[in-house]
């Protein structure tokens, strides 16, 4: 990011002298800090309602419920992983699936470490290990507050327009994904 | 779909009110972790859309477009600076989303092919090396492939839908 932040600066520059476009240029830079400033005070109070909402679903016990659900589909992709791996990936995905990033990704690296100790070869990479990176790379979710929030600040009519075909691309995209490590990665 | 949301949080709150819970106090301390990924955004947020309307102003980014001209006959040019800077930040992705949101409308279809892109696609190249960091593997190259299936496949599908099956 540094590079590509860095490049996209000194490019457009570069370009702006040649298209004899520097102040156009320049003031666009402060249209854009001003779009942020307004972008992220609508974003904000979406985002709040959501995060909100969902503290409120994690404590009556959807995570329970979610890793629940989830124990079928993790011993199908890790057949071979141990207990206490399959616990912490249990957390990583239901915490992915309810859009808690933050809780995820902690708990994904735990997993990534019993699967390390799990791993009889470990300067390579296990199967398991890489089927758990492609997953999360691939992360379903139910409700993409993100994204509704900055519609929302985008001024959408509709926000939720996009949910059902976020829910089938990212499905029909995780599950082939998934499947692909599971049947080709050696 | 106009029933689902709601129909979802006002389970949530009753399931919360039967269990007993200080559902209120929750929300409140719910809604906090709210601000604080808002705060956390904005540098980056700042960083990405003053570089993308210096791009835009430029013209740099019609010279970048017509680079890709080739690519962009199934995917449109519009979206493919969110669906390259994607796998790699995703505060850079919200920004580029932000900016294609303002610039074409979110209810066009750019931008909600764009939405669907965001929705469907992780910051994969991050989560690569965040995810092996801590672990003794050297070898991890294999995994690379695999995650871009789920990235292709979801930019393929998002433009899919909203092009052909009119989501």
């Amino acid at each position: 990011m540094n590079y590509i932040w860095c490049a996209m600066v000194i490019v457009s520059i570069i370009v702006s002298v040649i298209n004899g476009r520097v102040e156009e240029t320049l003031s666009s830079a402060f249209e854009g800090a001003e779009s942020a400033v307004s972008t992220v005070l609508s974003f904000a109070g979406v985002m709040c309602f959501w995060t909100g909402i969902m503290k409120v679903a994690e404590k009556v016990g959807l995570s329970k419920k979610a890793e629940k659900l989830l124990k079928p589909v993790i011993n199908f992709l890790f057949p071979s992983a141990g207990e206490e791996a399959k616990r912490y990936i249990a957390v990583n995905m239901s915490a992915n699936l309810l859009g808690m990033g933050n809780a995820a990704t902690p708990e994904g690296i735990l997993a990534m470490r019993a699967l390390d100790r799990e791993n009889p070869r470990p300067e390579y990479a296990s199967r398991n290990m890489c089927m758990l990176v492609v997953i999360n790379t691939a992360s379903i979710q139910l409700i993409p507050t993100t994204i509704i929030a900055l519609r929302a600040a985008a001024g959408s009519a509709d926000p939720f327009s996009v949910i059902l075909p976020i829910w089938i691309s990212s499905f029909t995209a995780a599950t082939l994904a998934a499947l692909s490590t599971r049947l080709f990665l050696r | 779909m106009t029933y689902a949301i709601p129909a979802i949080i006002a389970a949530i709150l009753i399931i919360a009110l039967v269990k007993k819970q200080n559902t209120y106090d929750l929300f409140i301390s719910g809604a906090a972790d709210g601000m604080k990924i808002a705060a956390n955004i904005f540098p980056p947020l700042l960083a990405v859309l003053t570089a993308a309307h210096m791009l835009r102003a430029s013209g740099t980014l019609d010279i970048i477009i017509n680079l890709l001209s080739p690519v962009t006959r199934l995917i449109p040019a519009e979206v493919m600076p969110l669906a390259l800077i994607r796998p790699l930040s995703g505060s850079g992705a919200i920004g580029i989303l932000t900016e294609i949101l303002n610039e074409h409308g979110a209810d066009s279809e750019i931008g909600r092919i764009a939405s669907v892109i965001m929705g469907s696609t992780e910051t994969t190249f991050y989560c690569l090396c965040v995810y092996f960091a801590k672990t003794r593997a050297k070898h991890t190259l294999k995994a690379v492939p695999f995650a871009a299936v789920g990235d292709i496949v979801g930019i393929v599908t998002a433009v899919l839908l909203i092009r052909l099956a009119k989501f």
